[in-house]
């Protein structure tokens, strides 16, 4: 039984790089580990799951486009010649996404509504709904070597939902021994369907009243979904200490801690990677992943 | 008049800003529509006078005792939230999107559907008026909804107390609580900082407000961490006729006052940086 442990624990890593609070520095941390673990030649993915706003790639200028993948959904056509007007599509459907009007046999489907469930497919016994697809997004591969990539969920602007391009990408990097997560800020859909596909959570936050309170929030709905977590403070230095004093009391690891720096602001505003600036920094972050994966199983004993 | 403040990426200083305007303001409702990440009300401590169940969406569930394990609503299922282990069919909470198909077609009509009503939105009174703000409960998922809610009850708010304006904290991103944030407001200001991925998410939020014919502006946060940045970020703007209605440099003060609990308008109101926000307050309300 032990051996099948041990094993399954060495099949892949998923790491989600998260944060309540947004513009705290998420996608600084994760394009820097992986770009230190990139150039270690490790087996590597990162997905860029922000997909309202993915940014990785603005760092990561050194990946070759492999492919595109588009990300549909399945939308509802209603052939008027064949409806009757019974209406049982439009109660089937949850998202109010049937507009109908029974008397004045008015029926509309709002497709930024539909979730494509197939819900009205199967309450039409008239054969009066088809499906079409409408394109919800992109799933772009970027290849740094044969070993390592960047998979960015991108949603097409105007997209309410950008769960699954998110689930879509994260699905494409299944062939790599490590997974990193550059998760989408907050704590509603996005974050969760990113964060259940993760074996440990690093929260990035900073050590501000808006910080910690997020923080707080992020902590609760990971502690809900039993997920392991630990936490990096960006920007230390600005704020307060109170952020330290939760840390402590509720003995949570701080994996990393990154000061306020104008120059390191500098840089990033630049699309630079502080790992690649400076060999003092490449050591601190490739020594955040070991720590991350002692943490890991520290918690999954 | 409704002005929301967004911004495509996050931590730009939009909350500061809104934050600041609202205390310009001698009365306003103030809406933190940032629900799955609400702050404002550690600032203003807000007296909570009213508090209202959000019914954020619903989730089915799996009655054992009915259930025979047929499998038919996996078939059904296109969220992949229905799984079958040791003949024991269950549904993965997480995954569920609560479209309801399953129990609908159950032969043994052993799905049973539950209302996700752990969320919250609240109302209150602060210094500069009233506040609203929600609250999204840990797991539940349908933020979009819980914006609406808020802006519902803060349109309802000032129309009881004759209050004009509505200042919305609005969330990161363009997703469907960004929408939801803006559809319909009078002024939408964006605010974005001078780097890469801000002048990308600007771009996109851009985009949004653009295509559903919004009066908006811009507002370059930080703007001396890279003063060539701003340039573009300026020029993009002018490109697409959007105004750039303000500059604002990188200030320390504006971290201490948000620690202190206050406005920066409020904490310093003779430094450069409150002077500058003014002007900007006053220019949004005479062009909307």
């Amino acid at each position: 039984m032990l051996i099948i442990v041990i094993t399954m624990r060495n099949l892949i890593v998923k790491i989600a790089i998260a944060s309540g609070k947004g513009g705290t520095g998420k996608t600084f941390i994760s394009t820097n580990l992986f770009n230190v673990l990139q150039k270690q030649e490790m087996n590597l993915a990162l997905v860029d799951c922000d997909a309202e706003e993915p940014n990785a790639k603005l760092f990561l200028t050194e990946g070759k486009l492999k492919n595109t993948y588009e990300v549909n959904q399945k939308v509802p056509v209603v052939d008027e010649s064949k409806c009757t007007y019974c209406g049982k599509c439009a109660e089937y459907c949850n998202y109010n996404a049937i507009f109908f009007l029974k008397e004045a046999k008015v029926i509309n489907v709002l497709e930024d509504l539909c979730h494509g469930c197939g819900a009205c497919s199967v309450a039409c016994s008239y054969s009066a709904i088809s499906e079409k697809n409408n394109l919800l997004g992109y799933v772009n591969t970027f290849e740094f070597s044969p070993k390592s990539a960047l998979i960015e969920a991108r949603i097409k602007v105007g997209v309410y939902s950008s769960v699954n391009v998110i689930k879509a990408a994260i699905k494409k990097a299944s062939d790599f021994n490590l997974v990193l997560f550059d998760a989408p800020p907050g704590t509603g859909c996005p974050f969760i369907q990113t964060v259940v596909q993760a074996d440990y959570v690093v929260l990035v936050t900073e050590p501000t009243p808006y910080g910690l309170s997020d923080l707080k929030q992020s902590i609760e709905t990971l502690k809900g979904m039993n997920k392991s977590y630990g936490v990096i403070i960006n920007k230390a230095g600005l704020g307060d200490e109170k952020i330290y004093d939760y840390l402590n009391k509720e003995n949570i690891p701080l994996l990393m801690s990154v000061p306020f720096d104008k120059n390191i602001a500098v840089s990033y505003s630049k699309g630079e990677l502080l790992t690649d600036l400076n060999s003092e920094w490449e050591e601190k972050f490739s020594q955040l992943y070991n720590t991350i994966r002692e943490e890991y199983g520290n918690s999954s004993n | 008049m409704e002005i929301a403040v967004i911004s495509g990426k996050g931590g730009t200083g939009k909350s500061s800003i809104s934050v600041a305007f609202a205390t310009l303001q001698k009365e306003v409702v103030l809406a933190d529509c940032d629900v799955d990440a609400a702050n404002l009300y550690l600032l203003f401590n807000p007296v909570c006078e009213e508090e209202q169940i959000v019914i954020s969406g619903q989730k089915a569930v799996i009655n054992q005792d009915k259930c025979i394990a047929c499998g038919e609503c996996i078939d059904y299922c296109r969220f992949d939230a229905i799984i079958k282990k040791d003949d024991k069919v269950s549904i993965v909470e997480t995954f569920c999107d609560g479209c309801l198909l399953c129990s609908r077609i159950c032969p043994q009509d052993a799905i049973d559907i539950i209302d996700e009503d752990k969320s919250r939105i609240y109302a209150g009174s602060f210094k500069n008026g009233k506040m609203v703000y929600g609250r999204l409960a840990p797991g539940e998922e349908n933020t979009g909804k819980i914006v609406s809610k808020v802006r519902e009850k803060a349109k309802q708010i000032a129309k009881e107390f004759g209050i004009k304006t509505i200042i919305i904290d609005g969330p990161p991103g363009i997703g469907c609580s960004a929408i939801s944030a803006i559809i319909g407001v009078d002024s939408v200001v964006v605010v974005t900082e001078p780097t890469l991925s801000g002048l990308h998410d600007l771009k996109r939020t851009l985009e949004i407000t653009t295509s559903s014919n919004l009066q908006t502006s811009v507002i370059i946060n930080k703007c001396d961490i890279n003063p060539e940045m701003s340039s573009k970020i300026e020029a993009y703007c002018n490109q697409k006729h959007i105004e750039v209605i303000g500059k604002l440099p990188f200030e320390p003060l504006v971290v201490e006052a948000m620690v202190k609990c206050q406005s920066i308008t409020d904490f310093a109101p003779d430094a450069e940086i409150s002077k500058l926000i003014g002007n900007i307050y006053s220019k949004i309300r005479a062009t909307t």
